[in-house]
């Protein structure tokens, strides 16, 4: 049972303690730390305390803002109802410009609070990035978390800003809101003749479909050496013992390769973070260098061609079909 | 004891799953049609259960036997004017099937003044009058979309006064007032689009006026002549849903999802469904539209507009109207045999 078990099966409760001293700044970790049984069969049982600092603390106004801007303009267009803002929720946003306003700023109330949300979150993302990158560097780590959270923001700021600037329109852009983002993820693949055929989405679904087969695989061994001490990757890195090479001979039997301790973490990595730049690059690609990615896939052998079942179905409008 | 309360909270899980799962899927069986090549998914998927219910919503009423002797009604009757050169015994077993079909409740006095069915005086005996001549344009000039099968006022009334599935303009997009972002004609759940956020009414713009549909690209790489937006393209998916809402069938019924704007990789069906567009937009503006005043303001939209008509007015979820029964055939007026227009 403890090797199956979804929760962390082992909980240490050592003296409650602030970590490191923080070297520069005006600013201290925030709150008393506490134990908290439930999130320790989740994760660490020790919580706070957190540093917020000034990146923090500005990446959460902003986020704030954004949030309210889109929140309170959902609760607008269902007339200020509190009920129906809640059951509607799902179908609620706040929507871009219509394309006739192009990359010009819009009235408020026909996009220019769209435009104020997205800079606001645009804004607390990247305040996010410089907050993580500090916390790391403070601590004497890589900044490898803060560049996969910059890969994410490219492909955010691919889909509502750098393609609708190449585009001309901010109304390119999808709208703030939960089913209406995807109804318009399933328009973008309508009007781009099919983003299946994007070799970039290709990639993009290859990396994230990859990230969740590594994270399984990797997880799945870890936890299951971890009798024989398998949960010390780090040092087993470069002082392999019992457990990482039952690991490795696992892996080698059963399909004759394996990663090392070492860099099973740089696949998953690279896997994660290229899964939205990717996912970027095709988006970038589509409307402005690609208009129909089925043709594009036909043109260069990708698609298959399929026997014509109900003869030469052709355009009624070009009046070839009686 | 600790490890007894996961397989407890996976049961309750699980027995949540179900709940959802009795209430929100179809059960088995599902009879699958294959529509294109292997490995396309081009299917049409049919519940015994779902086909019952519509087979028995979707019969033609019986016709009266048929006859066609009588001088001709224009000098039998007065004030008849789309029907004048029909043998008058054609037109009374007409009159009598329309009551039947469109005023079963009210019989003859719910269009005609009782002691004077000459008189136009009710707005109903107009409207009447004009639904007969799109009855005969649907049949004539549009029998590329309705085929043999045609229609007869039946195919939209079903014995009711007003058609069950027809539609009103929705707000116009952006016209909210005040600072907030409201009525954008989209993002509220929406009967129209089956309860997606998507615009909630696609049909002002395409089958009452004249907006492009088609927003993909012709040519692998831009040329510069596809100017269609995403906006655009989320206002077609909506109206591409209402066709597949009103003809019960998913999107595989007319296309090849890999490429959906590609005729060679269509089928048959979307051609018929390109003539409706034609016909929709030609009896809304002309036939519906025109008779605005003519209707009492509680009939009107609210916006004050006309009940206006889409896929779904004739074919009430089913692929074809009653399941393609040949209607109109027993009524030789309704195709436009010896009427005026």
């Amino acid at each position: 049972m403890q090797y199956q078990n979804i929760f962390t099966q082992v909980q240490l409760r050592g003296p409650l303690h602030d970590g490191v001293p923080v070297a520069r700044g005006p600013w201290e970790r925030e709150g008393k730390p506490f134990f908290s049984y439930l999130l320790g069969i989740l994760g660490n049982a020790q919580v706070g305390p957190v540093y917020l600092g000034t990146l923090g603390l500005l990446s959460l106004i902003c986020g704030f803002v954004a949030i309210e801007i889109i929140g309170l303009n959902m609760w607008a267009s269902v007339g200020w109802n509190p009920i129906l803002f809640l059951r509607d929720l799902p179908w609620l946003a706040l929507e871009p410009p219509s394309p006739a306003y192009g990359l010009h700023i819009p009235p408020l109330n026909q996009g220019g609070w769209w435009l104020m949300a997205g800079f606001f979150l645009t804004s607390a993302m990247i305040l996010w990035f410089f907050r993580v990158r500090n916390r790391a560097l403070e601590l004497g780590l890589g900044t490898h978390t803060a560049w996969a959270w910059a890969a994410a923001i490219f492909l955010y700021l691919s889909l509502g800003f750098f393609r609708p600037i190449l585009m001309g329109a901010w109304g390119e852009a999808p709208p703030f809101g939960i089913f209406p983002h995807l109804d318009w993820t399933v328009a973008f693949s309508i009007r781009e003749g099919n983003l299946y055929y994007d070799p970039f989405h290709m990639l993009s679904i290859v990396f994230l479909y990859g990230s969740a087969v590594l994270f399984a695989m990797h997880a799945a061994t870890i936890l299951a050496v971890s009798r024989f001490g398998g949960d010390k990757e780090v040092e087993q890195t470069v002082d392999r013992g019992t457990a990482a090479e039952r690991a490795a001979i696992f892996w080698r039997w059963t399909m004759g390769f394996n990663a090392t301790m070492e860099s099973i973490h740089r696949w998953a990595w690279w896997f994660a973070v290229l899964t939205p730049l990717t996912g970027g690059i095709g988006i970038l690609l589509s409307g402005t260098v690609v208009d129909n990615w089925f043709l594009w896939a036909l043109k260069h052998g990708v698609a298959p061609h399929y026997a014509a079942l109900y003869g030469s179905i052709t355009d009624p409008s070009t009046g070839a079909h009686k | 004891m600790k490890s007894f309360a996961i397989p407890g909270v996976a049961l309750f899980g699980a027995f949540l799953f179900c709940i959802f799962a009795v209430n929100v899927f179809s059960r088995p069986p599902v009879t699958v049609i294959a529509t294109g090549d292997p490995g396309t998914g081009m299917q049409l998927l049919y519940n015994p259960a779902g086909v019952a219910k519509a087979l028995a919503l979707n019969q033609v009423p019986p016709a009266l036997p048929e006859i066609n002797v009588g001088a001709p009604a224009g000098t039998v009757y007065k004030n008849v004017q789309v029907l004048k050169n029909v043998p008058s015994g054609a037109f009374t077993r007409l009159m009598v099937s329309m009551t039947a079909w469109v005023a079963p409740q009210q019989g003859c006095n719910y269009c005609h003044v009782a002691g004077n069915f000459a008189s136009d005086a009710k707005y109903t005996k107009v409207v009447a009058r004009r639904m007969l001549q799109l009855t005969i344009a649907a049949n004539t000039t549009y029998a590329d979309h309705t085929g043999p099968a045609g229609v007869t006022c039946y195919t939209c009334h079903r014995g009711a006064n007003i058609p069950s599935q027809i539609w009103f303009t929705g707000v116009t997009p952006g016209s909210g007032p005040g600072l907030a972002e409201t009525q954008m004609g989209k993002n509220l759940p929406a009967k129209a689009v089956n309860g997606s956020s998507l615009p909630s009414d696609p049909y002002t713009p395409f089958l009452l006026n004249n907006s492009p549909i088609r927003i993909s690209g012709n040519t692998a790489l831009p040329t510069g002549q596809n100017p269609a937006s995403m906006k655009q393209t989320e206002w077609t998916y909506a109206l591409m849903m209402t066709y597949a809402q009103g003809l019960g069938v998913s999107c595989e019924f007319c296309h090849n999802s890999r490429a959906f704007n590609n005729w060679q990789e269509s089928t048959p069906q979307r051609v018929k469904a390109f003539y409706a567009e034609a016909m929709l937009r030609d009896l809304n503006s002309n036939y519906l539209v025109p008779l605005t005043g003519i209707f009492p303001a509680a009939q009107l939209g609210p916006s004050g507009d006309v009940a206006k008509i889409d896929c779904a007015t004739c074919h009430q979820g089913v692929y074809k109207p009653l399941f393609g029964a040949h209607m109109a055939e027993k009524f030789a007026p309704l195709e436009g045999i010896g009427t005026t227009p």
